[in-house]
Formats: C-alpha cells, structure tokens, sequence
C-alpha cells in the first residue's frame, strides 16, 4: 500500500512541473505589462523599469520561473492587484464559501442519484426507470445557469421562500446548492444505474438467490457493496468538478467562493490572483484523483497494488 | 467534461436478441431515434435561420418592447422589441457552430497526437501521453476562461478555448486502439510494400480508431455547446448584440421579473439541442461501440 501511494505521488510530480510551467507560461502570454500596470498610467519609464526590477521582470525567463516556482510552494504568488492584499489571504477568504457550497451539493447529488440510480436499476423497463433515466439525461443537459435562473425564479421572485443571492443567510446556499448538484446526481445516477446492473448480472447474486436469500438482503448485502466502489471514484470525481466547475453557479447566485473571485479577476484583469486560482484548481484535481485512486484501491479487495 | 456512463446495452438485447448490424441496433433504441430527430431538427433550423426569420433579428420595435408571447411573436420580444425567435433562429449558427467546430478542432488534433505517439512509440509516445495528462489536470471550463483570458473574448477564441480541452480525451481514445493495430499483420505488410508512416497513420491506423471517435465527437458536442455558452453567459466569450444563445440569455437576465420569456426561450433552447447530442451520442455508442466508458 505505501509502495502504491509512494509511485502515485512520484507519477504526479512531472504533471506538477507541467502544470506550473503552464501557469507561468499564462501569467507571460496575458497581454498587457505587469510593471507598467502597477506603476500607473503616468509613471516614467524609470519608474517602470524599478518595479520591474522589484518584481524581478528583467531577469531572464528560466530565473524567473524559479522564482514562481519558489514563491509558489511557500504559497506567495505576490498581491492582488485589485485590493493590494497578498493573494494567499485573497483565496484563503474565498475558499470556505466555495468549500461550503461543494460539499453541501456533493452531499445532495450522492443521495439524489444512487437513490435514483438504484431505482432505476431495480425497477428495470418500468414506468419509474424511464420517467428517472429521462430526469437524468436533462439534467446533464440543462445548462447550470439557466437552472439557476429558473429557481430564482419560482422560488425568490415568485414565492419569495428563498434570496435571490448572495451569502448573507443560512438559507442562501439552497438555491446554488440544488443547482450545482443537479448535473452530477443525473451523472452519478446513470452510473449507479448501470454498475448495479452489471452487478445483478452475476453469479454470486444468482447464488444468493438460490440459497433463499431475500432480495432486500441481495440488494444490500451483496450488490450495492460492489455496485457502489466505481460510483465512489465518480463521486470523487464530481467533488473535484464541483470545487472547480462552480465558476457558472457561484457567478449565477453571487456567491463568494473562489469561482467568482475568478470571474471578478478576469473583469479587473488581477493577474496575480488569477494565475494562483489556475494553479490552486489543478494542483486540487490532481491531488482528489490520487485519493480516489487510493480509495478504490482501499474499497476493492481485488485490486493489487503495484 | 463530464463522464456520462452508458446505458446498459443488454436492456434492448433482451427485447430483441438477434441485433443485425450497427444501423438496425441503433434504429431499434428510440431515445437514439429521438436524439437523431432532435439533431437533425436544430441543424435544418440553423440552415433555415441563416436565410429567413419571421423578424430581422437585429430589428427593434420600440412600440412593441417586452411582450408576452402572442401570435405575432410566438416567444415574445427582448427589451428592444426584437423578436425572441427570429434571434433564436440566426443564433444557431454561432451555438451550435461554435459547438461542432470546438470539437471538430479537438478531434483533429487530439486524433493526430494519438496516432502519432502510438506509431512512433518509446520514448516520443511516453512524453506526449505525459503531455496530454497535464492538459487533463486542468478542469475542462477552467482551461476555457484561462485561453479566452489570453486571447480575448470572441468566437474564434471560444471555438479554440473549448476546443483544447477536448484535445488530451480525443488522443487517449485513439491511441489504443492505434497501439493494438500496429501489431497487426496488414501494417507490417504496409511497411513491407513500402508505405510512409504519414500513409501507414492515416490510412491503416485513424481508421481502426473511427467508431470510439465518432461517438464521442457526438457526445461530446453537447458539452462543448454548453462550455461554449457558459462563456458567452459570464461575458467571456461571444458579446451582444450577436444573438448567440448563452449571451441571449445573460442579457435577458435583468429583466428575468418582468418578462422571464427572455431567460426562458433561450433556455430551453439550449437543454433541448444539448439533450438532442446526448441522446444521439448515446445510441451511436450503443450501435457502434457499446463497451466504449469516456
């Protein structure tokens, strides 16, 4: 298990050096200098060349990219250019409503989609599996801010049973929660559906069967365990998803989370800021792979580490 | 990018065992018909739009600002008076065109980069397949506003921005089957007749790889159409007044308590050419390659 998680971590590590050269790459393609932007627009060209100096923009490219990446494992990825505060403290204020949001949706998209997906699969060609599998697939089709748009609707303009936006109640996060899991509880369905399926078709539950047992219990006991160790690595997945792909939601709803922080850096072109959240939201996807590899390894006795 | 897990194909063997050939196994699913349908309904509707609409897209009617659906504007009209339709219609061509380009630039060069790493092998193969894991840890729409940030908002970049990110998934997916065929006797015998490797990757290899592209080149535009949207939605991608469908339906978000036909239509629109993808994308994966999990 350690040699395992050991080779994991070694096969990530040139996918990091990829990554932040491909960070570093973007801060240089933006158009537009840094030196100049935070000089002013009146600045003299000596006063340009000094911030270049301070920022270390006149070293050669190589240098600089050593620098970045120092700078980036101590976390310092310099200011914001719209508030002037260090850009570590920026993300660190946006994270917990992003983390918030992720976890509440994740948390709604597993029980709405394995309960759906396990009545799909358990009432097979009925009524019930096709009104579900219909559910589903418009849920992956449904763009998330037209979703959105809908429910505030109905339930802000209309009813007035909930904000329209923002973070300033407990009951602010519905909407956006509802609205973000609603695409991965159809996706997370359709797989329940079809490893449950799989499962049902093999031979150890035609045993169990055999032998008496009563299909609650072959349901429980000896399907849903193994139908459920892929669904976990897609809800790994998923969660990965959520914490990056909330850019559209949180904009939708205001939300304070880092993916409107990105929306907003890219309005006031805060470069600094913009490449930290690029490195932080990759950096984040690479490590809840390794630990959905790890945990489908820990869940499924019959995979061997190598 | 969002994995969508195939249904399973032993529903329909069951109803109708013997299942000859692709076309008959694809016509018997009919949510693969209905996809088709869908499909081939917005593409002829796209080509109509380009010609005529009931409105001039662009035209205003300041008399005639907000109104409910009714007989003469079946969906209504935005904050200029314009007719929600006829902007639906000539929109259709920069939604779905951005979609269909996105990923025809994807499959392109995703499916070269595969070939090219499975036929060259060794060394050359193991850097580019490490390349294009890099390029898949970065999330999909994340990897989209990071290009439009670089380029600019536009179409061209949005069809490039969407695009790349279906590049790494196109290059896997050929790769296999590429690497199996090149043990094959037939590209040995290529070699032996004298075949160049450009020849040998086109013609023996690209080939043997066609269905898994096919299919997700069809599922794939779904996602890409919504990508593509999403953009123009939060400002970075196509900008009013073209009537692309994403934009349409930022703009119409303002007025969302008064006239929600603006947010609505648009909407609707989009799910329903999207679902139109997916369920298309689902029944050629069924017919052609029913094992096939992206």
């Amino acid at each position: 298990m350690l040699r395992f998680l050991g080779r994991r971590l070694w096969q990530i590590v040139p996918i990091l050096f990829g990554v932040s050269l491909g960070a570093f790459a973007f801060l240089h393609a933006i158009p537009g200098d840094p030196a100049r932007l935070l000089a002013g627009p009146d600045a003299t060209l000596a006063e340009v060349q000094a911030v270049q100096a301070r920022l270390g923009l006149d070293r050669p490219l190589p240098v600089q990219y050593g620098y970045f990446v120092r700078n980036a494992v101590v976390g310092d990825f310099g200011r914001s250019y719209r508030s002037g505060d260090p850009v570590s403290r920026v993300l660190a204020e946006h994270a917990g409503p992003t983390l918030e949001l992720s976890v509440i949706s994740t948390a709604l998209a597993v029980v709405a989609g394995m309960t759906l997906g396990t009545l799909q699969a358990v009432r097979r060609n009925t009524l019930p599996d096709y009104c579900s599998t219909v559910l589903s697939v418009a849920g992956i089709s449904t763009p998330s801010f037209f979703l959105g748009l809908v429910l505030i609707y109905v339930f802000s303009v209309n009813l007035h049973w909930l904000p329209t936006g923002g973070m300033t109640q407990l009951q602010s996060v519905v909407l956006p929660g509802i609205t973000l899991a609603s695409a991965s509880a159809a996706v997370i369905a359709r797989f329940t559906r079809s490893s449950l399926l799989e499962v049902l078709g093999e031979d150890f539950v035609r045993t169990a069967r055999a032998k008496g047992v009563t299909e609650r219990r072959v349901l429980v006991r000896h399907t849903l365990r193994n139908a459920l160790i892929p669904v976990v690595t897609l809800v790994g997945l998923e969660f990965g998803f959520l914490l990056g792909g909330a850019i559209v939601v949180e904009t939708v709803f205001s939300w304070p989370g880092l993916g409107w922080l990105l929306v907003q850096s890219i309005d006031f072109r805060d470069y600094p800021v913009l490449t930290a959240e690029i490195l932080l939201f990759s950096v984040e996807f690479l490590a809840i792979n390794l630990i959905v590899d790890v945990l489908y390894a820990a869940l499924d006795p019959r995979v061997v580490y190598r | 990018m969002r994995r969508v897990p195939p249904s399973d194909p032993r529903d329909d063997a069951r109803r109708a065992p013997a299942a000859r050939g692709s076309l008959a196994r694809f016509f018997r699913r009919r949510t693969a018909v209905a996809g088709g349908v869908i499909t081939a309904t917005f593409l002829a509707v796209t080509l109509l739009g380009m010609w005529v609409t009931p409105y001039p897209p662009a035209a205003a009617d300041y008399n005639q600002t907000l109104a409910p659906p009714s007989l003469a504007h079946p969906m209504g009209t935005d904050d200029f008076g314009r007719d929600i339709l006829s902007r639906l219609m000539a929109g259709a061509r920069y939604s779905l065109g951005m979609g269909l380009s996105a990923v025809t630039l994807g499959a392109a060069v995703g499916s070269l980069w595969g070939v090219a790493s499975a036929f060259h092998g060794g060394f050359f193969d193991n850097v580019s397949m490490r390349a294009a894991d890099i390029l898949f840890a970065f999330p999909g729409i994340l990897l989209a506003i990071a290009i439009v940030a670089v380029l600019g908002p536009g179409l061209t970049n949005v069809v490039i921005a969407v695009g790349v990110f279906s590049i790494p998934t196109f290059a896997r997916l050929v790769r296999g089957p590429a690497l199996a065929a090149m043990g094959q006797e037939y590209v040995e015998a290529a070699r032996a007749v004298g075949a160049g490797g450009a020849r040998i990757m086109l013609r023996h290899l690209v080939p043997v790889a066609l269905p898994p592209i096919i299919v997700y080149f069809t599922l794939r535009i779904g996602t890409a159409i919504l990508t593509a949207s999403a953009l123009s939605f939060l400002g970075l991608g196509v900008q009013p007044p073209t009537p692309e469908w994403g934009a349409m339906l930022a703009a119409g978000r303002l007025f969302i308590n008064v006239a929600p036909q603006l947010v609505i239509a648009p909407g609707v629109t989009i799910s329903l050419a999207v679902l139109g993808f997916n369920l298309l994308g689902d029944g050629l994966r069924d017919a052609l390659d029913p094992r096939l999990r992206v």
